[in-house]
């Protein structure tokens, strides 16, 4: 089924009184996720944000709560606060993101409320890809650039109008908001195939790499792997999959919150023990926490791998460090005998 | 080009295989169009991998200090600058360092191609034209029109100090650092000048590849990673960033070497350096100096003299 864009602008405007509705903008440093009023402020044509959009559930800085001490009264204060929201226009790579996220947020013992909240109360409208960069590798993961894992309702844009794929029961909700729903031509039927079928002309070949990782925890490998990076955050904070973060609490007098804040395994802080021990102290360790976590801890753990291909780091990387070559180093790396 | 390649690969491969220095810290070809890649180069077979072009962005005397043992490092003259500094500043010893001298007339900016033909798919760079093949078209370029603009600026395009120089060394006309980008944000009204800023600290992401890619930001613990006391917090706003980025440029005044590593690393386009120059422009005119233009000497503020300015005490 398809509508057009002009009815489903005017669906999209509909929704506005009644969710917070983020969609990618322009700004001046490229693509950005951001809150809109009108269907006009979104950016049509655009190969992926410049950072995932994995902040509107798990933001960088987080107020978890606030407390003031008076006297002998203590007052504890939730700061959860959320909003219904549409996420409109979310690429395959970075919506498959999300559901790796879960899978961190949420175990058999624990939910971890703050993400959850947002996750429940929010509907993602994932975009197909038309075009495909240079850097994107998602094909190597099971996935495509027209993937629907995440979404909770696919589009596929065909020009004037957009294919629209119901995903979930959240999906069937909203929409149900979309009227004005006709059939694909036979053409537009074509165009449809074709984009659900292209994949990546990047691939990296991970058939193998959880495996061989298993074996790598003391090679060589990482002496030399690590010698290039400068150890700044990009890599992490642009990553849609992501996701260590550090509890502390900002305090002024009797009164404090406490906070969570995106942590990174190359940040100075990142697992420094109250003792001033740490055990990944140096780079080598950290690039091997690094690899391990995406490929290897996250496989054993989750039952997939976390990297869903975005290619934000191999663009944002100061020093060009490759994520891709680095799982094709770690494949044919040499096995010590230990 | 293609001789200075040769070279500094023969060069290194004769460190290498007399044992002079355990490791070649040089650049080789990265995985994307236009990308130089820092390489480390351990043995005389891997020298081939070495390269010299405009896109050897990187300062790689940020990694001087950081690599053990005796190594060469190829070496801009902007790179020269910083090594002078981090010597002065007892962060090296001399004697574990080989200078590989290259003269440096610039290094690509990639922001504006980016912006204009879209994601770099092929790119090729001869004769001082860059032809570029983008996914929203294809451009040809000069290379002054995609010269980084430090570079645009730049005074020392030859290594300061060095062992060895390969290639020819670039003739500079001028003899007098200039100021015009300063002068211009200083002409603006404070609260244009405050929009500025706010519009440049609100794109901050707080990743720290600025203070990372530089050389001359060593500090143990950064004073953004301090928890006790805690300077500021991990809150990602204007006021926190400035924070940040000011703390940052104060801690370079006098030191910085204007290589512009900082902002091409910047992965969300902040003018860092804007705030860079302005400090290196007072230094400048307030102590007559320029940091790292040679082994010799001290950086501004380690130095005192009865003539220093102290408008910020007294009429002069």
């Amino acid at each position: 089924m398809k509508i057009s864009k002009e009815k489903f602008g005017q669906a999209f405007d509909a929704l506005v009184p009644e969710y917070q509705v983020i969609a990618p903008v322009s700004d001046a440093n490229g693509i950005a996720f951001k809150g809109v009023k009108s269907f006009s402020e979104v950016k049509q044509d655009y190969l992926n944000s410049k950072l995932p959009p994995k902040a509107f559930f798990f933001p960088q800085h987080e107020k978890l709560m606030s407390y003031k001490k008076e006297g002998k009264d203590v007052t504890v204060k939730s700061e959860l606060k959320v909003e219904d929201t549409i996420l409109f226009g979310i690429r395959p790579c970075d919506a498959k993101g999300m559901q790796l996220l879960d899978m961190v947020f949420k175990n058999d013992q624990y939910t971890d409320p703050y993400y959850f909240e947002r996750r429940d109360k929010s509907v993602i409208i994932g975009l197909a890809c038309s075009k495909i960069a240079p850097t994107c590798f998602c094909s190597s993961f099971g996935m495509s650039p027209a993937g629907s894992e995440g979404s909770d309702i696919l589009l596929i844009d065909l020009g004037d109008s957009y294919e629209v794929e119901v995903i979930t029961e959240k999906g069937k909700a909203l929409a149900a908001r979309f009227e004005a729903l006709s059939d694909l031509s036979a053409e537009e039927q074509a165009l449809v195939d074709k984009i659900k079928s292209a994949e990546t002309a990047s691939k990296v070949d991970v058939a193998n790499t959880t495996s061989k990782l298993d074996k790598m925890f003391n090679s060589p490998f990482w002496d030399t792997l690590q010698e290039k990076c400068i150890g700044c955050n990009v890599c992490s904070f642009s990553c849609p999959t992501c996701h260590c973060f550090d509890i502390s609490e900002e305090v002024r007098k009797n009164e404090g919150t406490r906070v969570r804040t995106w942590d990174a395994c190359m940040a100075p802080l990142f697992t420094l023990h109250g003792s001033g021990h740490n055990p990944r102290d140096n780079k080598k360790a950290r690039w091997r926490q690094r690899l391990m976590h995406k490929f290897n801890y996250f496989v054993h753990n989750n039952g997939a791998m976390a990297c869903v291909g975005c290619g934000r780091c191999i663009k944002s990387c100061p020093v060009n460090m490759d994520i891709r070559q680095v799982i094709d180093g770690a494949n044919k790396a040499e096995l010590v005998v230990e | 080009m293609n001789n200075i390649i040769n070279e500094i690969r023969e060069k290194a491969r004769q460190l290498l295989a007399e044992g002079k220095v355990d490791v070649v810290i040089g650049y080789e070809k990265g995985s994307l169009p236009l990308k130089a890649t820092p390489c480390f180069v351990h043995s005389p077979e891997g020298v081939d991998s070495l390269i010299w072009d405009e896109t050897c962005e990187n300062n790689l005397a940020a990694y001087a200090a950081k690599t053990p043992g005796k190594k060469a490092i190829i070496t801009k003259g902007c790179d020269s600058r910083a090594l002078a500094v981090l010597l002065q500043e007892n962060q090296l010893v001399r004697d574990d360092l080989f200078i590989i001298g290259v003269s440096c007339s610039g290094v690509i900016d990639q922001r504006n191609i980016l912006a204009e033909v879209g994601e770099i798919l092929e790119a090729k760079i001869s004769d001082g034209k860059i032809s570029v093949k983008g996914m929203e078209g294809d451009k040809e370029y000069l290379f002054a029109e995609v010269k980084d603009a430090t570079c645009q600026t730049c005074r020392y395009p030859n290594p300061v100090m060095e062992d060895l120089h390969i290639g020819e060394t670039i003739e500079v006309a001028q003899d007098a650092p200039a100021f015009a980008d300063v002068v211009a944000l200083e002409e603006k009204s404070a609260s244009d000048r405050q929009d500025y800023f706010k519009e440049q600290m609100s794109k901050c992401i707080r990743c720290y590849a600025c203070r990372n890619a530089c050389p001359l930001c060593y500090c143990q613990e950064c004073f953004v990673d301090c928890n006790s006391p805690r300077w500021l917090t991990g809150g990602v706003n204007r006021a926190e960033n400035l924070f940040f980025q000011a703390g940052r440029v104060l801690h370079l005044a006098g030191r910085c070497v204007d290589c512009g590593a900082c902002t091409r690393a910047c992965p969300q386009g902040v003018d860092i350096r804007a705030l860079n120059r302005k400090m290196t422009k007072d230094v400048y005119v307030m102590y007559n100096h320029e940091a790292g233009i040679g082994e010799e000497g001290k950086p501004a503020l380690n130095e005192y003299t009865t003539n220093d300015p102290e408008q910020f005490l007294v009429k002069e």
